[in-house]
């Protein structure tokens, strides 16, 4: 009995050997063998060969040669058109259509397939409905009783109940096995340092203790006349790679003020700007990176005097140290303290007061920053 | 050289034999050929998922074979001619190369990319399926839990897979996540440190992300598609109420040869698509967003659609850090972005249990419930798809603002009371027509279905004419009960009327004279003759 599930009766069966069943009978009894029974099963075209039929499978036959037809052109394309990108290509051109022309002869020689395999499965199989046992809800009871002696035995014959100090020790040894299988990921694991709070400005760490200077992104030192009242320009720290990704927190956004707003910004500024002279003239600088998640916030509106990150849509407002007016940000945009020197080359006089870019838990601040 | 007749079939009757000497193969081999498939279309959906897959690897494998997952500085000296003499990394290089120097390179590229884009939103549609149909209950809560893993492991897949060209997009993205990971308390910094090996953006990512992107979390998916699949395959597959279908039986048709044969073409039908899709319209031109600058920006910038939900989010919520100065600060970003993501992970994995805890339902299920059937659900969905949806729209809103001449402003504040307000409407909504629905379905059932044809009574009266579904008692009410399936809402559903034409360039059919049938939609020729007998009369 055990090999055999309750659902099968053995004495249903259909004797195989007998001479009388045809190929169907066998067919049938396979079927009931797995529990399945045919409600519907007849063939699509009930007089085989009539003239729908020889239709239907012309219609099939001829996708399928299309589809060969498109394979085909498909590597013929791909090895004979002209692909090679020379520059601006019109239309005109041919290998504008290179990457097309490979879509759609791709394209049609796989959908025509898919639909010679599909038509062949709707309109020339047999119609059928059949309907079979879901023996939903675990074994039969013997097969359970029987696993569960099966378990109760190899728990048994290992001991596992009977010597529990010996479970302890070999959890207690696997435990650590676990860890150090996981252990070199320490390998990734790095000191933040001072990463998030030390800038391309620092001097002491990038420039032998000069003050750095400012530079545009292709190396050229910035002067005061560089930017028109009311321009702006993104600049870099004029150190090693100071405009490359190596410093992404660099990237500070110098403004040339009409006098007016800066008449008002130096109003409003804060007590640490005011204490470092954060401003020049009418030059002021604010990192670019948006103090929400890091994007550079950089896009300046000058009659409202409003910065905009284009990422999540903070907004701050440039005569108010730069202090956020909308948006997901907290906090403003740290000013660098901008100066001059005797070769009239703007420098920055320290690095950013409050680190730039997105907060962290620990991230230092000044009072002032505080009660904003 | 001829060929005999009978030869084929003698040879494969002996290789088969051959084959069953080894392996034992008869009885398995039937049952896998004979298993039983319900059918209906929103059983597919899964499978283009699937299918998308497959050929993810496919172009994927071909990708590799070019791309360079190294952040080494270069200079480019390819032949797209406005990036010449730019300074980027070769992993950047190797994309343009991919997409201007290999032949059928772009194709391959934007074929990968088109079915990812497929491969999430497949996935999504399904897990609706599943979802509004209550086909996660028991015994299918662990391929529900395996599926919302599989779609998470496809998100982080996807943004790996985006994240890897390096260029301009795709750094804006990295950066947002640096500032996600660094709103972590306590860890967050190290945990920055560890993912860019550094400050960002270091220049380790990408070949993290590489492996992540092409081994570790493919292999996973793999893993889990087969687990998922075998299980479907184990458990039997779910099917709708109807005539003869109860919870102890599969009506449909046979794996072989009619479900394999609808899967294969199917399949093909999809990656037919997407090679069309690949070849005919452009996605990530690369090319045009340059190499990755942590000073350069465009508004317009969106992950790909399964990630834009986050972005959303991250845009809307408001500007409220924790601060507990100078010791402690919780960053705004950390509620959407970390908070948000992981309920968006633990609250549909936990759904079955809660459910199954607050229905007190612990039986299983075979038969799919149709969502008017169960208007709380129906309307908890509901809700969490529009809510997933004004988040989507608020990651472009920028673009929405930009087209429709909007405030940006005032799209962030209606994103804002609308992602609090309208799931709630929504619920309510969906609740309410569920429950019409019901009743109408009801009604049919009591008083038959509506024929549209309008009588006026000696009294002046005008009613409607009802077709009962069964024999009426003297009232004209009818006593059916109502067993989860379909319920006829027109006459030619039950065979009364046929559809008048058929066809899909010319008329194949020509309209029932009558127009009346014999209560059966019976297919093939069976019909046909019905009809001719008619037309005797």
């Amino acid at each position: 009995m055990s090999a055999h599930n309750d659902d099968r009766q053995p004495d249903d069966e259909v004797d195989l050997s007998d001479p009388k069943l045809s190929r169907f009978d066998v067919y049938r009894e396979g079927l009931r063998r797995d529990g399945i029974e045919i409600i519907h099963y007849e063939p699509r075209y009930a007089k085989p060969g009539t003239k729908v039929e020889k239709r239907m499978e012309r219609i099939v036959a001829s996708m399928f040669l299309g589809s060969g037809l498109f394979a085909t052109l498909f590597v013929a394309a791909y090895i004979f058109w002209p692909w090679e990108y020379e520059g601006a290509a019109t239309w005109r051109d041919p290998q504008t259509w290179y990457t097309p022309i490979l879509g759609i002869t791709l394209g049609l020689s796989l959908l025509l397939i898919a639909l010679a395999v599909l038509t062949w499965a709707k309109k020339l199989l047999p119609v059928e409905e059949l309907v079979q046992d879901r023996h939903d809800g675990g074994s039969a009871k013997d097969d359970r009783r029987v696993a569960e002696s099966t378990v109760d035995t190899v728990v048994d014959d290992m001991g596992l109940k009977r010597r529990p100090f010996l479970v302890k020790a070999a959890l207690l040894g696997a435990a650590p096995l676990g860890l150090a299988a996981i252990a070199p990921l320490g390998g990734l694991i790095k000191d933040p340092a001072d990463m998030l709070t030390v800038t391309g400005w620092n001097a002491e760490k990038h420039n032998n203790g000069e003050p750095v200077r400012v530079m545009l992104k292709d190396g050229a030192l910035v002067r005061p006349d560089m930017v028109a009242t009311g321009g702006q320009i993104t600049v870099f720290p004029a150190i090693e790679g100071g405009a490359s990704n190596e410093h992404a927190l660099a990237p500070v956004l110098l403004i040339r003020l009409r006098a007016q707003d800066a008449e008002a910004l130096r109003a409003n500024l804060y007590p640490m700007y005011q204490d470092a002279e954060a401003m020049w003239g009418d030059f002021v600088a604010y990192s670019k990176i948006c103090t929400h998640v890091g994007c550079p916030a950089s896009l300046y509106e000058q009659q409202s005097q409003r910065l905009l990150c284009p990422c999540h849509q903070s907004q701050f407002n440039v005569i108010d140290n730069a202090a956020p007016i909308f948006g997901p940000a907290t906090r403003h945009l740290p000013m660098l303290p901008l100066g001059v020197d005797e070769e009239g080359v703007f420098y920055a006089k320290s690095d950013f007061l409050v680190p730039p870019g997105p907060a962290f838990w620990n991230r230092p601040s000044l009072p002032e920053e505080d009660e904003q | 050289m001829k060929r005999r007749k009978g030869t084929s079939e003698s040879l494969m009757t002996k290789a088969g034999g051959e084959l069953d000497d080894r392996f034992k193969l008869a009885g398995p081999a039937r049952v896998l050929m004979n298993k039983v498939f319900p059918d209906h279309w929103s059983f597919l959906l899964g499978e283009i998922a699937l299918f998308s897959f497959i050929l993810l690897l496919l172009t994927g494998t071909f990708l590799a074979l070019f791309f360079e997952p190294s952040m080494t500085h270069v200079v480019y000296e390819g032949s797209y001619v406005p990036l010449q003499g730019v300074g980027m990394s070769a992993a950047y290089e190797s994309t343009l190369n991919l997409s201007f120097e290999v032949r059928g390179g772009l194709v391959m590229r934007q074929m990968h990319h088109w079915s990812s884009l497929l491969f999430m939103a497949a996935i999504l549609v399904h897990m609706l399926r599943i979802f509004f149909t209550g086909a996660f209950r028991a015994p299918r809560e662990l391929n529900w839990v395996i599926g919302i893993v599989m779609f998470w492991i496809g998100f982080f897949n996807g943004f790996t897979g985006y994240s890897l060209p390096d260029d301009g997009l795709s750094g804006t993205g990295l950066r947002i996540a640096e500032g996600m990971t660094e709103s972590v308390p306590f860890i967050g910094p190290w945990a920055s440190a560890a993912l860019f090996g550094g400050a960002f953006p270091g220049d380790s990512v990408i070949s993290l992300f590489y492996i992540l992107h092409v081994f570790v979390l493919p292999l996973a998916l793999l893993a889990l598609i087969t687990v998922h699949v075998g299980l479907v395959f184990v458990q039997k597959h779910t099917q709708w109420p109807g005539p003869g279908r109860t919870e102890h039986n599969v009506v449909g048709f046979r794996m072989f040869p009619n479900y394999i044969m609808k899967q294969v073409g199917f399949m093909l039908l999809i990656w037919g698509v997407i090679a069309a899709m690949g070849g005919l319209f452009q996605i990530n031109p690369v090319w045009l967003f340059g190499p990755y600058e942590a000073s350069v920006v465009s508004s317009g910038s969106q992950p790909d659609f399964y990630v834009m939900f986050l972005d959303g989010l991250i845009r809307l919520f408001p500007a409220w850090e924790f601060r507990v100065p100078p010791y402690f600060t919780l960053p705004a970003v950390f509620w959407p972005g970390v908070v948000g993501m992981g309920l968006s992970v633990l609250l549909p994995l936990a759904y079955p249990l809660l459910e199954r805890r607050f229905v007190k339902d612990r039986a299983h299920h075979n038969l799919l419930q149709r969502p008017r059937d169960v208007p709380g659900r129906t309307g908890l969905g509901v809700m969490v798809v529009v809510f997933w949806l004004i988040a989507v729209i608020t990651g472009g809103n920028d673009v929405f603002a930009e087209t429709f001449h909007i405030s940006l402003n005032a799209m962030t504040w209606a994103g804002r009371i609308g992602i609090v307000v309208l799931p709630i409407i929504a619920y309510y909504l969906t609740y309410r027509i569920c429950l019409g629905l019901q009743q109408h379905d009801r009604e049919v059932l009591a008083h038959g279905l509506e024929t549209g044809i309008l009588m006026r009574d000696p009294e002046g009266r005008f009613y409607e004419v009802h077709q009962p579904l069964a024999e009426p008692d003297e009232h004209g009410h009818t006593e059916l009960e109502y067993s989860g399936a379909v319920v006829p809402k027109k006459m030619n559903r039950i065979g009364a009327l046929e559809p008048t034409d058929r066809g899909f360039f010319k008329s194949i059919e020509e309209p029932d004279p009558n127009g009346s049938g014999n209560g059966s939609r019976a297919v093939g020729g069976e019909r046909r003759d019905e009809i001719e007998a008619g037309k005797k009369h």
